[in-house]
């Protein structure tokens, strides 16, 4: 199961970013699969990418949000919603593990051998304040005399934005080089910071500062795809904590906001058979049943 | 459980809905607007 969740992280990878004509055009891809939105972090500035980045048309939408019902339209935002919610309610924090390529590049830098560090659990509600400021108030409520906002998230924090597009644009349009001034170091250190806490830290930015992980985690505890635990079986080993990549101590509850839903507890760490999964209430194949779940 | 299978049903219908309105709406167009230009912001140069 670990072996081909990395192929399928590969694959996704590979898929949101096969536009290979880059090089010679110099430029993004601007075709029709750009209207689609991916599951996961990926910037649709990045000259490879296909899709678009869902953070990012989200943003996009509320900072036009005024000028659009003036004009008449009820652009606001309810495409982007009901992709991520589909998405969500299907499989809630799945993608993060599945489908994300910045998930990916955090996994492979954590492997890098060093000290590792755990965080305090408080700070992934930090995520929850970066979706609420960043990506809805902000681009929102600060506006221009002509009711336009900014995508503050891409244009602040994001380093999936930075590594994807922002340095390869650079070499591709050298035009642009003139204008990088202050935020484009600001960008390029956040960058680097969380390329470094990654080999220290278990997915960092997932776990602190991802909004798109935020908005999938509401959906975990209702999604038809559900961990479930068997407290009678399990003996608090905390082997499901030592080998998760978002640090969830299952053993507490299944289905919590940061659980991912990567399956490398249930299929490497319990030997006691105290998790499984569910799909629209039904036990996974060879499962006894769901009854002893906690919530 | 009953309750938790509904509550997965019963939102994937809602963003279901979401969906559609979002393209009737024209939606798709503002989505793909963006994705097709290079974004500045997204650069760190805009």
């Amino acid at each position: 199961m670990w072996v081909l969740r990395r192929w399928i992280q590969a694959a996704a990878t590979v898929l949101s970013n096969a536009y290979l004509l880059f090089p010679f055009t110099r430029n993004i891809y601007q075709g029709k699969l750009k209207s689609m939105c991916v599951p996961g972090l990926n910037c649709y500035s990045c000259p490879a990418a296909t899709g678009a980045c869902p953070l990012g048309s989200l943003q996009t939408v509320l900072a036009t949000v005024r000028p659009s019902l003036k004009a008449g339209n009820m652009h606001i935002g309810l495409y982007v919603l009901g992709i991520l919610g589909i998405t969500g309610s299907l499989v809630g924090r799945m993608p993060c593990a599945w489908v994300c390529p910045f998930g990916l590049l955090q996994e492979m830098l954590h492997k890098i051998p060093s000290r590792k560090i755990e965080i305090p659990h408080w700070m992934i509600y930090i995520k929850y304040g970066f979706l609420a400021l960043f990506v809805i108030l902000l681009p929102l409520l600060v506006v221009d005399g002509l009711g336009y906002g900014i995508t503050w998230f891409c244009k602040y924090v994001c380093p999936a934005g930075t590594l994807e597009a922002g340095i390869p644009m650079l070499f591709l349009q050298p035009q642009l080089r003139e204008l990088a001034g202050w935020l484009y170091i600001h960008k390029i250190a956040i960058l680097f910071v969380f390329l470094a806490l990654m080999v220290f830290i278990r997915r960092p930015f997932c776990r602190t500062v991802c909004p798109l992980g935020a908005i999938y985690s509401f959906f975990n505890k209702a999604s038809i795809f559900r961990m479930v635990h068997h407290p009678d079986r399990c003996v608090l080993c905390k082997e499901c904590y030592n080998h998760c990549p978002m640090g969830v101590k299952f053993y507490e509850g299944a289905n919590q906001p940061d659980c991912i839903r990567c399956l490398k507890c249930m299929q490497e760490s319990c030997k006691f058979g105290a998790i499984s999964y569910e799909i629209a209430g039904l036990p996974a194949k060879g499962e006894k049943g769901t009854s002893a779940e906690t919530p | 459980m009953l309750k938790t299978r509904k509550s997965g049903f019963l939102l994937l219908l809602l963003f279901l809905l979401f969906l559609v309105i979002g393209i009737n709406a024209g939606e798709v167009t503002v989505v793909w607007e963006k994705a097709v230009n290079v974004c500045l912001a997204c650069i760190g140069i805009g």
